[in-house]
C-alpha cells in the first residue's frame, strides 16, 4: 500500500511553507505528523501532488507561556503536550486529552495542528479545545487571525481554515482556582478513536456553586460541539447528583448522531449522556479546595 | 530526492522516490528486513522502529520525513554480541511464538522502558495498545517486558 506520486517539500519556516502553499495552490497539502493524511493517501482518498512538510519548523513546535496564556505550537506532537510540565500543572485537561489519543506510536507522530485541521468526528482534541475555549491561530501570506474553538469546527472534516492558511498554534487560559476537569472516552478498541468522548471542566465559586461549566463532546455528531443546555442547566447551581443528572440528560439535544457498526445513533446518544454525567462528577471530585 | 539518515549508528544517504514509506526504505533499500510489514494501515505495530528514541509506525512515515534523524531497528538492539535486555526478556519469558509481531514489540518496549523504568502491569498493557499479537495471548509478552524492566534496573544499579 503506497500513496500516488507527489513531490515532497520540506519547509524551513512558516514563511517558507506559506510561500509554497501559494505557489502550488490547490495541488498542495500541508504534512505535519502524517497520521491522518498518509493513511488517506494510501487509500487514495487524498491525492495531493505537492506535500509541504512543516514537522521540522522550529517555531511551530513546543509549549510556551505568553502574556498569561499557554500557547501550543501547531506542529507539537501529542506526546509532548501530554508530558509537558507547564501543560500538566496549569492545563491538566489538555494533558489528559492528549494522553488519551491513539497509542504511543500515534502520540509520537501526530500533532495538535494536524488533528484540529483534519477534524475527524471521532478525534479527541476537539472536545478538549472546546471545553477549554481555546483560540486557534491561523496564518496566511496576507496576515493572521484568531478563531475561537466554538467557531472553528464547521462540519464533518471541515473547519474554519481557509486555503493557504496554516494553523500555527492554539492559545489557552490556564485553569483558574477551584477548577476540576476530566476527559472520559468510550474507545473504539482497534484504533483508539472516541466512539464518544467528553471533556468537562467545572469551576466552583466560593460558596461551592457552579461558576462555570464547560463541556466538549466528540464522536457523537459530524463535528465536535459544546452542549449549551448542559452548561446552562448547571450555571449558578449547587452541583449535587440530581442537578448533574438533569443537566447531563441534555448532552445529545439537537444533534443528529452518527451511526456505524461500532455504535448505533441511540447507543451513541446514551453514551454521551452517561459519560457527560460521569465526566462532570469526576471534574468536581477533583477540585482542590 | 536524496535522504540522509543514521540507522543503528551508521549514516547513509540514498536517492529515493518521494512517496517511499520508511518501512520499505528500511527493508528494501537498507536491506534491514527485521522490521516487519503487517497491516500497512498503522494498526498492528509490526513495523515499529525508533526515531530519535521514540517508537513510531514506519508504515505511516515517509522516508523523506526521516531526513537527519537517528533510526533504531531491531537489528540495532544487540550490543557486542549480547542480546539487549528486552530481547533477553522475550527469550526467557516465551514472549513470542511465530515472531511476526516481535520486532515491533521489542522496539515499543524499548521506548516504554526509557520513559518508565518500572511500569505496572496495567501500564504495560496500556503501552502495548498499538501492537497486535495473534499468537501469545499477550500475558507472556507482559512477563517479558517485566523481566526486561527488572534486568535494566539491576544493571543500572550495579553500574
Ligand atoms: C492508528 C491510529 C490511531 C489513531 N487514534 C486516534 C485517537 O484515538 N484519537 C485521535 O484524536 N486521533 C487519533 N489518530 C489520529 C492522529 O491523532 C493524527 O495524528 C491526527 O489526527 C492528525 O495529526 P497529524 O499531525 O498526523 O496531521 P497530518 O496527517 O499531517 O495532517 C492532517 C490534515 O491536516 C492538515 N494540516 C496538518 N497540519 C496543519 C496545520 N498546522 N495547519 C493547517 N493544516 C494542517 C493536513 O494538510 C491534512 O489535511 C489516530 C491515527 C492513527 C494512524
Ligand atoms: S504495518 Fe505498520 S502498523 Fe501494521
Ligand atoms: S508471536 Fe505470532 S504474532 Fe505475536
Amino acid at each position: 500500500m503506497f500513496p500516488a506520486s507527489f513531490q515532497y517539500h520540506r519547509a524551513a519556516s512558516v514563511k517558507d511553507a506559506l510561500g509554497m502553499l501559494q505557489q502550488f495552490g490547490d495541488d498542495a497539502k500541508l504534512l505535519s505528523g502524517g497520521h491522518s493524511l498518509l493513511p488517506m493517501m494510501k487509500l487514495r482518498l487524498a491525492q495531493p501532488t505537492h506535500l509541504v512538510d512543516i514537522a521540522g519548523v522550529a517555531e511551530l513546535s513546543g509549549v510556551r507561556e505568553e502574556g498569561g496564556k499557554i500557547v501550543i505550537g501547531g506542529a507539537t506532537i501529542h506526546d509532548n503536550v501530554a508530558s509537558n510540565q507547564i501543560v500538566r500543572n496549569k492545563l491538566g485537561l489538555l494533558a489528559e486529552v492528549a494522553s488519551a489519543i491513539g497509542d504511543i506510536q500515534v502520540r509520537n507522530r501526530g500533532t495538535i495542528g494536524g488533528s484540529l485541521a483534519h477534524s475527524d468526528p471521532a478525534a479527541d482534541y476537539p472536545a478538549g479545545v472546546l471545553a477549554l475555549e481555546g483560540e486557534i491561530k491561523l496564518e496566511s501570506s496576507s496576515g493572521s487571525r484568531v478563531v475561537k474553538a466554538q467557531d472553528f469546527f464547521v462540519d464533518l472534516l471541515t473547519t474554519a481554515i481557509k486555503p493557504g492558511e496554516i494553523l500555527t498554534g492554539v492559545s489557552f487560559t490556564p485553569h483558574p482556582a477551584r477548577t476540576g476537569f476530566a476527559y472520559l472516552k468510550h474507545r473504539q478498541p482497534a484504533s483508539g478513536f472516541a466512539i464518544v468522548g467528553i471533556a468537562a471542566m467545572v469551576t466552583l465559586d466560593a460558596k461551592g456553586n457552579c461558576e462555570r461549566v464547560r463541556v466538549g463532546v466528540t464522536g457523537l455528531g459530524a463535528k465536535a460541539f459544546r452542549p449549551a443546555a448542559v452548561e446552562s442547566a448547571l450555571a449558578g447551581k449547587k452541583p449535587d447528583t440530581g442537578a448533574i443528572g438533569t443537566a447531563a440528560a441534555h448532552a445529545a439535544d439537537g444533534i443528529d448522531p452518527l451511526s456505524d457498526i461500532h455504535a448505533s445513533a441511540d447507543f451513541r446518544s446514551e453514551l454521551a449522556r452517561v459519560y457527560t454525567r460521569r465526566a462532570i462528577q469526576q471534574a468536581i471530585a477533583r477540585i482542590k479546595t | 530526492m536524496r535522504v540522509t539518515v543514521t540507522i543503528n549508528g551508521q549514516r547513509r544517504s540514498d536517492e529515493i522516490e518521494d512517496r517511499l514509506l520508511l518501512v520499505h526504505y528500511l527493508r528494501e533499500v537498507a536491506q534491514l528486513t527485521g522490521t516487519h510489514v503487517g497491516c500497512e494501515t498503522s494498526l498492528c505495530g509490526a513495523c515499529t522502529v525508533l526515531i530519535n528514541g521514540k517508537a513510531v509506525k514506519s508504515c505511516t512515515v515517509l522516508a523523506a520525513q526521516a531526513e537527519g534523524v537517528e533510526i533504531t531497528t531491531v537489528e540495532g538492539l544487540v550490543k557486542d554480541g549480547h542480546l539487549h535486555p528486552v530481547q533477553e526478556g522475550f527469550w526467557e519469558e516465551h514472549g513470542l511464538q511465530c515472531g511476526f509481531c516481535t520486532p515491533g514489540m521489542l522496539m515499543l518496549t524499548t521506548d516504554l522502558l526509557s520513559r518508565n523504568p518500572d511500569p505496572s502491569e496495567a501500564e504495560i498493557r496500556h503501552a502495548l495498545d498499538g501492537n497486535l499479537c495473534r499468537c501469545t495471548g499477550y500475558q507472556h509478552i507482559i512477563n517479558a517486558v517485566q523481566y526486561a524492566a527488572r534486568k535494566m534496573r539491576e544493571t543500572r544499579k550495579s553500574a
